[in-house]
C-alpha cells in the first residue's frame, strides 16, 4: 500500500526522518518495502496563469502569461486545459524535465516556437515525473503559494507498505497514523466528522432490511441530495494519486478518499434509481441475474450476498455495484452505504467472479463492525463540504451482529514467558494504551484486563497482546539466549542414514546428484509406456501440462535431465537422484517409516475417503557416453551393462547388502541386457541398458545404462550387520585355472561350485574368451582361486587335492574341461 | 705369507678402483673374497704355520679381509648412486601433461545446503525428521489457523490434488513444511526439538525468483519455558554459522497465522552490504526466514497445553542461501539440472 507522508502527517506529527520512520515501522511489523521521494524539481515554481491568448502563427498553440510573483513570463503552450486563474507548475530555463513523448530526461532551454521566444514552460504531470498523464498541464490547488519552488509545495515521500493480512486496520492512513503515534509517542489527530443536517429524516426516505444477518452484521447509510457531479478538488485528486488511484468524479473520489482514510469501503447508489426506496440485504436467488458496473452480466446463487431494492439486486455486496444503480453525471441524490459483510462470503465471491477490488480485498480480511458508522459520517461530511450536498437527518444503522467486547487478561509473567522480555505491567499498560487498548486493573497487581479498540479485529488471545507490547517496545530489545530446555530423547533415523550413505557412495563412484521435479507430464509417462489408471495421482489445477502428474518413478525426470546434458556434454555423464515417487497405497502395505504415512492421522484428523499416496523413496542412476573423459592416456570405450552392474555391486557392497543378479524383463530396458537385483529372495532393483525405443523417445544418443533401487526394500534389510573374521595369518596359495564350458553355462554356476570347496577364500574371474582357440559353442573362463587355511600353511599336495576334486565336480555337473 | 697378503690387498684395491659395472663387481667379490680366493686360502692355511707367524699372518689377514669388504661396500654404494643418477637422467617426465582424468561426483547444491543447515541445528540438539509431500488441507492449513477463505491462504497459492473443499479433507501438495509441526505434536510429547527439511510446492508461474517447487527447512522446539529470546538466540547463532560473524542480522515483527508473536529474520544484503541494490529491493536487507512462538491454538490442536508449554517454530527457504552466497540470479537453474551449473558446486 502506498502512503504519502505528507498526507499521513495530517493525522500524526512526524518528527523522524523518512528513513528512521521506515525502520521503526518495519521492525514493528509493517514492512516498508520502498521509499520513494517525490520532488527535487529544480527551477520549477508555482505560477499563476494571468492571461491566455492565441498564438499569432499557429492555430493549436497558445500564449500564456504566467505570474511567478517576482516576474511575469509569457510562454508558448499547447495544452488544451490551460485557463486563466489556474495555479500551475512552471519550469524555468535549466529545469530537468521528462520529455512527454520520448520519456527521456532533458534540460529545458530557451526556444523559438513559430517565431515566439519561449523562456520556460507550463508542465504536465508526466513532464514532472508525477504520473503518466500528459493530456494537459497539471493544475495545482488554488491555495498553492505563487512563486515558491514546486518541491517545497508538492514534495513528498511515498512509503510502499506491505501490510500483513491480519492488519486490515492498517490498510488506511489513520491506521498507519495510529501505528506511528504509538511508536513515536505522538497523538493521532482524527478528521472532522460532523455536518449540518436537513429537516427531513432519512427514515422517511429509505428503509433498510437485512434478511441475511449472518452475512451482514451491520448496514449503515446516509442520504445526500442536491449534489452536482463534477471533478473533485485538486488536493483530493492528488491524494488519491499518491496512493495510485485515478480520480473519477467528486462522488466516487470522496468514497475512495474515505476508504483510504479509514479503511472502510463505501458505496454510493443513485437514490432515485432504487425501486421503492428500499434496501434489502439478502442472499441472491439461485439463477438470479444482474449486470455489474463493468457491464458484465453475472449469474448469482444463494451463496452470494446482494444489496437489492424492491425489485432486484443493485449490487453484489462488498464486491461490485450494479450497472443500473450507478452514479452518473445526472445523479443528484445518493444513498451512501457503509456496511460490514462476512469476510468468507466476500472472499469466495470475489474469487468466483474474479473481481478483486479495493473493497473486496478489505472486507475479506475482516473489518471492524464499529467502523461503518465512523466512516459513513466522515464521508457524509465531505459530501456536504465538497459537493454541497444536503444531508437528510440521521443515518440508517441496522446492526444485528453487535458483539460485546471481551477482555483478555495479560500479565508481566505471560509477556516474559513468551517473549523472554522482562517488563513490568505498567510498561505493558502504557504501550497498549498508546495503541488504543483499554486497560483495566485487576486484583492481581502484575495483571491487567485488556479491551481492544474497535478497529482491532485481530486480537483474540494473550499471545496477541504479548506481540503488541513487544513489537512497540521493540524486537531489538529481546535478548538472544541459547536454548536451555532439556534435550529430547535421541531417535535413530535409519532412512536418513541410508540416504546419506548412498549419496556418499554414489558421489564416490563419480556420480553427479540431480534433483528433478516431483510433477511430470502425461507425455513423459507415455514415453515410459506407463499405463495410467483412472485414479492416477495428478494435480487438479496444474500450472502447465509439463507438471501435471505426480511422478510414479524417477526415470522420466532423470532421462530428460540426461537428454539436456547430452546436448552440451560429449564426455561421460553419470547422474543419480534419490527421491520420492508417488503411488496409490498398496492394499497391505507396511512402509518402514510410520511418520511418512498419511493413514497415521489421529482421531482429531480428517477422515477422508481418499488416502494420502504412498511416498516411496527410490534411487535411480544413469550412465552414458565414454567411460573416461577424452585423454592422451587412451580411450577406455563406452559405458556398458557391466559398468552399471559394477556400480550396483559397489553400492550394495558399500551398504553390506548381499545381492545376486538374474536376467530381468523391465519394459524400459533392453531385453538382452537387463537384470534384476535380488537380495534374500526380494527384488530390490533393476539395472540394464535402456531399451532403444526409450532412448529414441527421450532423444538420447548412444548406450544409456540405468540402475534403479528401491530404498524402502533396502530399509527392510539389516544393513551393516556383520561379524569380525580374524585376518588369516598363514599365507594363501593362488592358482589360475582356465575352464572351457558350454556357452549357456552362467558364470555364477561355475563360481558357486568353486566356492563350495573348503579352503577357497577368493575367486576372481580375470578373462572370458570365445574364439578360434576353443570349439564353437564353448567359452573359456580364466579364474584365479586363492586357497588359505586359518591354522596352517598349506602344502602343494593339499591344494592339488582340493583343486582336483573341484575340477572333477565342475566336469561332472557342468561338463567343463580344463583348458591346457 | 705376509708379503702375499700385501700383494693381494694391493692388486684387489687397484682392480676395484676400475670397476664400474655391478656384474664385474660381483666377479671381483668372488675373486678376492670368495671361498676359492687367495685370501681365503691364506687364512685357511694358518693352521699349518708356526705359532709366531700364525699370529702375525692371522691378524694381518683379517685386517686385509675387513679392508676389502669395506672397500667393496663403498664401491657398491658408489655404483648404486651412479645407477640411480643415470636412470633419473633419462626418465625425466613432462610434468605439464594432464593427469589421468577420474570422474568426480558431487551433491546437488540444494542437498549440500540442506546438509549444512541441518548440521548446524543438529549441533544445537535438533533432530531431523520428515513428512509427506502430499498433505491434507487439515495439516497444511486448517490446523495452522488458516481455515478455508482465510485471507492468509493468499500467501500460499496451492496445487490441489483434490478440489478444495471445507473441513480440511482435500489433498494438496504441501505449500510449506509447517504441516509437519502438527504431525509431530500429535506423535510426540515435549520436549520436542526438530528440524524438517523437505520439498514444497506452489501454484506459481516460474521466473528468476519463483519456482513451483522448492525446499524448506522447518524448525520446531517445544518445552516448558521456551521464549522468543531462545528463538532469537538460536536463529542468530544459525546466521552466524552460515553468513559469518560480521554479517548484520535483523529480527523484526512479522505475521504468520500459526505463530504469535511472529517474527522475520533478515540479513544485511550480501551484494551491497546494506547500501541497497537490486537484489535486496533497495532496502539493504534480505529476508531469509519466518519464525515465531507457536500459536496457542496450534499447540492445542497438537494436543499440547499452551498454558504449560511454549515453543518456537521457524521456516526457511533453502535455495535462497546458495543464491545469495554465490550470486546465482535465477532459481530455475537448480532444477534445470544442467551439469555446467551443477559442477560449479
Amino acid at each position: 500500500m502506498k502512503v504519502s507522508l505528507k498526507w499521513l502527517s495530517e493525522y500524526v506529527d512526524i518528527k523522524l526522518t523518512p528513513q528512521e520512520l521506515a525502520d521503526r515501522l518495519t521492525m514493528a511489523g509493517i514492512e516498508v518495502q520502498g521509499v520513494q521521494t517525490v520532488g527535487g524539481w529544480e527551477n520549477v515554481v508555482v505560477g499563476e496563469v494571468l492571461a491566455v491568448t492565441p498564438h499569432p502563427d499557429a492555430e493549436r498553440l497558445k500564449l500564456a502569461t504566467v505570474n511567478l510573483s517576482s516576474q511575469q513570463l509569457t510562454v508558448v503552450c499547447a495544452a488544451p486545459n490551460i485557463a486563466v486563474g489556474q495555479r500551475v507548475p512552471f519550469a524555468r530555463v535549466g529545469a530537468q524535465l521528462i520529455d512527454g513523448h520520448t520519456g527521456e530526461m532533458l534540460t529545458l532551454k530557451p526556444a523559438k516556437i513559430r517565431g515566439i521566444l519561449s523562456e520556460g514552460m507550463v508542465c504536465s504531470e508526466k513532464e514532472l515525473g508525477i504520473s503518466d498523464s500528459h493530456e494537459g498541464i497539471m493544475v495545482l490547488p488554488s491555495e498553492a503559494p505563487i512563486g515558491i519552488p514546486l518541491g517545497e509545495y508538492l514534495g513528498d515521500t511515498i512509503f510502499d507498505l506491505d501490510v500483513t493480512p491480519n492488519r486490515p486496520d492498517c490498510l488506511c492512513l489513520i491506521g498507519i497514523a495510529r501505528e506511528v503515534a504509538a511508536l513515536t509517542g505522538e497523538e493521532v489527530h482524527l478528521p472532522e466528522v460532523d455536518y449540518q443536517e436537513e429537516e427531513q429524516s432519512i427514515d422517511s426516505l429509505i428503509s433498510v432490511d437485512i434478511t441475511a444477518p449472518e452475512l451482514c452484521p451491520r448496514y449503515c447509510a446516509s442520504l445526500v441530495t442536491g449534489i452536482t457531479i463534477s471533478s473533485s478538488p485538486v488536493w483530493l485528486q492528488q491524494r488519491l494519486r499518491s496512493y495510485g488511484m485515478r480520480p473519477i468524479n467528486n462522488v466516487v473520489d470522496i468514497t475512495n478518499y474515505v476508504t483510504l482514510e479509514y479503511g472502510q469501503p463505501l458505496h454510493a447508489f443513485d437514490y432515485h434509481k432504487l425501486k421503492g426506496h428500499k434496501i434489502i440485504v439478502r442472499r441472491a436467488k439461485n439463477g438470479e441475474v444482474m449486470t455489474t458496473l463493468d457491464e458484465v452480466e453475472r449469474t448469482l446463487d444463494e451463496n452470494v450476498l446482494v444489496i437489492a431494492d424492491e425489485e432486484k439486486p443493485v449490487a453484489i455486496a462488498g464486491i461490485m455495484g450494479g450497472w443500473e444503480s450507478e452514479v452518473t453525471d445526472e445523479t443528484t441524490a445518493i444513498l451512501l452505504e457503509s456496511a460490514n459483510f462476512d469476510q468468507a462470503t466476500i472472499r469466495r465471491g470475489a474469487r468466483h467472479f474474479q473481481l478483486l477490488s479495493e473493497a473486496s480485498l478489505r472486507f475479506e480480511k475482516g473489518l471492524s463492525r464499529e467502523l461503518p458508522l465512523v466512516a459513513l459520517k466522515r464521508a457524509t461530511r465531505l459530501f456536504h463540504e465538497l459537493a454541497h450536498g444536503k444531508v437528510a437527518k440521521g443515518v440508517v444503522d441496522v446492526y444485528p451482529g453487535k458483539l460485546e467486547p471481551e477482555g483478555i487478561l495479560i500479565s508481566a509473567e505471560e509477556v516474559k514467558r513468551l517473549s523472554g522480555l522482562d517488563v513490568n505491567i505498567d510498561e505493558i499498560v502504557k504501550v497498549l494504551t498508546s495503541l488504543g487498548f483499554e486497560c483495566r486493573q485487576t486484583s492481581v497487581p502484575s495483571q491487567a484486563l485488556i479491551f481492544s479498540p474497535y478497529w482491532r479485529s485481530d486480537i483474540n488471545c494473550a499471545a496477541d497482546l504479548v506481540e503488541e507490547a513487544v513489537r512497540i517496545i521493540g524486537y531489538d530489545k529481546i535478548p538472544a539466549t541459547r536454548l536451555s530446555a532439556s534435550l529430547p530423547e535421541q531417535e535413530v533415523a535409519p532412512r536418513l542414514e541410508l540416504r546419506e550413505k548412498i549419496r556418499g557412495i554414489m558421489v564416490g563412484l563419480g556420480f553427479q546428484e540431480v534433483l528433478t521435479y516431483s510433477l511430470t507430464s502425461l507425455e513423459k509417462l507415455r514415453k515410459l509406456s506407463i499405463e495410467l489408471e483412472p485414479g492416477a495421482l495428478k494435480v487438479a489445477n496444474p500450472m502447465t501440462k509439463e507438471q501435471e502428474y505426480l511422478r510414479p518413478n524417477l526415470r522420466a525426470g532423470l532421462l530428460a535431465a540426461l537428454a539436456t546434458n547430452q546436448k552440451v556434454e560429449s564426455g561421460s555423464i553419470r547422474l543419480f537422484e534419490i527421491g520420492k515417487v508417488f503411488l496409490p497405497q498398496p492394499v497391505i502395505a507396511t512402509p518402514s517409516s510410520p511418520s511418512l504415512r498419511g493413514a497415521q492421522a489421529t482421531k482429531q484428523s480428517p477422515r477422508a475417503e481418499n488416502e494420502l499416496p504412498w511416498e516411496k523413496e527410490m534411487l535411480c542412476a544413469l550412465l552414458s557416453g565414454p567411460k573416461a573423459s577424452l585423454s592422451w592416456r587412451g580411450e577406455k570405450g563406452e559405458f556398458d551393462f557391466f559398468d552399471a552392474k559394477g556400480v550396483a555391486e559397489n553400492l550394495l557392497q558399500g551398504l553390506r547388502i548381499a545381492a545376486e543378479f538374474k536376467p530381468g524383463s523391465d519394459q524400459n530396458l533392453s531385453p538382452a541386457e537387463s537384470a534384476e537385483i535380488i537380495s534374500e529372495g526380494d527384488r530390490i532393483g533393476v539395472l540394464g541398458v535402456l531399451h532403444p525405443k526409450m532412448a529414441q523417445a527421450f532423444e538420447l544418443d548412444g548406450v544409456v545404462c540405468l540402475i534403479e533401487i528401491d530404498m524402502e526394500k533396502l530399509l527392510s534389510k539389516p544393513i551393516g550387520q556383520r561379524e569380525y573374521t580374524p585376518i588369516h595369518r598363514f599365507p594363501g596359495v593362488s592358482r589360475d585355472i582356465a575352464l572351457i564350458v558350454d556357452e549357456g553355462t552362467s558364470y555364477q554356476q561355475v563360481e558357486s561350485i568353486i566356492r563350495s570347496f573348503p579352503l577357497v577364500t577368493e575367486v576372481t574371474l580375470f578373462d572370458l574368451y570365445t574364439g578360434e582357440q576353443i570349439p564353437q559353442g564353448k567359452k573359456s573362463f580364466a579364474i584365479r582361486v586363492v586357497y588359505q587355511s586359518p591354522d596352517r600353511t598349506l602344502t602343494d599336495d593339499e591344494v592339488n587335492q582340493v583343486q582336483q576334486n573341484m575340477l572333477d565336480k565342475l566336469n561332472q555337473e557342468l561338463g567343463s574341461i580344463l583348458r591346457s | 705369507m705376509l708379503q702375499q697378503l700385501e700383494q693381494i690387498q694391493k692388486q684387489a684395491s687397484e682392480e676395484l678402483e676400475k670397476i664400474n659395472d655391478p656384474k664385474e663387481l660381483q666377479l671381483w667379490k668372488v675373486r678376492y673374497l670368495g671361498r676359492k680366493s687367495k685370501l681365503t686360502r691364506v687364512l685357511r692355511s694358518l693352521a699349518t704355520l708356526p705359532l709366531e707367524e700364525r699370529r702375525k699372518v692371522g691378524v694381518r689377514g683379517n685386517e686385509v679381509k675387513n679392508i676389502l669388504e669395506s672397500s667393496l661396500a663403498e664401491r657398491e654404494k658408489i655404483l648404486e648412486e651412479a645407477r640411480i643418477a643415470s636412470s633419473l637422467k633419462y626418465k625425466k617426465l613432462d610434468v605439464t601433461l594432464p593427469g589421468q582424468p577420474l570422474s568426480v561426483g558431487r551433491l546437488h547444491p540444494v542437498t549440500q545446503t540442506l546438509e549444512e543447515i541441518c548440521d548446524i541445528f543438529k549441533r544445537m540438539g535438533f533432530q531431523v525428521v520428515e513428512g509427506p509431500d502430499v498433505e491434507w488441507d487439515y495439516y497444511n492449513f486448517e490446523a495452522l489457523n488458516i481455515p478455508q477463505e482465510h485471507p492468509a491462504r493468499d500467501m500460499f497459492a496451492t496445487l490441489w490434488v483434490d478440489a478444495e473443499v471445507g473441513g480440511g479433507k482435500a489433498r494438496l501438495l504441501r505449500t510449506h513444511t509447517s504441516p509437519v509441526q502438527i504431525r509431530l505434536m500429535e506423535e510426540k510429547r515435549p520436549p520436542i526439538r526438530v528440524v524438517v527439511p523437505g520439498r514444497c510446492y506452489r501454484y506459481e508461474a516460474t521466473d528468476a525468483t519463483h519456482e513451483s517447487m522448492f525446499y524448506q527447512v522447518e524448525g520446531l522446539a517445544i518445552d516448558k519455558n521456551i521464549t522468543m529470546a531462545d528463538l532469537k538466540g538460536t536463529l542468530f547463532e544459525f546466521c552466524r554459522c552460515v553468513f559469518g560473524e560480521e554479517r548484520k542480522v535483523r529480527f523484526r515483527c512479522d505475521y504468520f497465522p500459526f505463530v504469535e508473536p511472529g517474527a522475520e529474520v533478515a540479513i544485511e544484503c550480501l551484494a551491497c552490504h546494506g547500501a541497497g541494490c537490486r537484489i535486496c529491493g533497495y532496502t539493504g536487507w534480505v529476508e531469509i526466514l519466518g519464525a515465531g512462538m507457536v500459536h496457542p491454538d496450534v499447540l492445542r490442536r497438537g494436543g499440547i497445553d499452551p498454558q504449560a508449554y511454549s515453543g518456537f517454530a521457524f521456516g526457511m527457504g533453502v535455495e535462497r542461501m546458495p543464491m545469495l552466497r554465490y550470486g546465482i540470479d535465477d532459481i530455475r537453474l537448480f532444477y534445470a539440472n544442467d551439469l555446467r551449473f551443477l559442477k560449479q558446486f
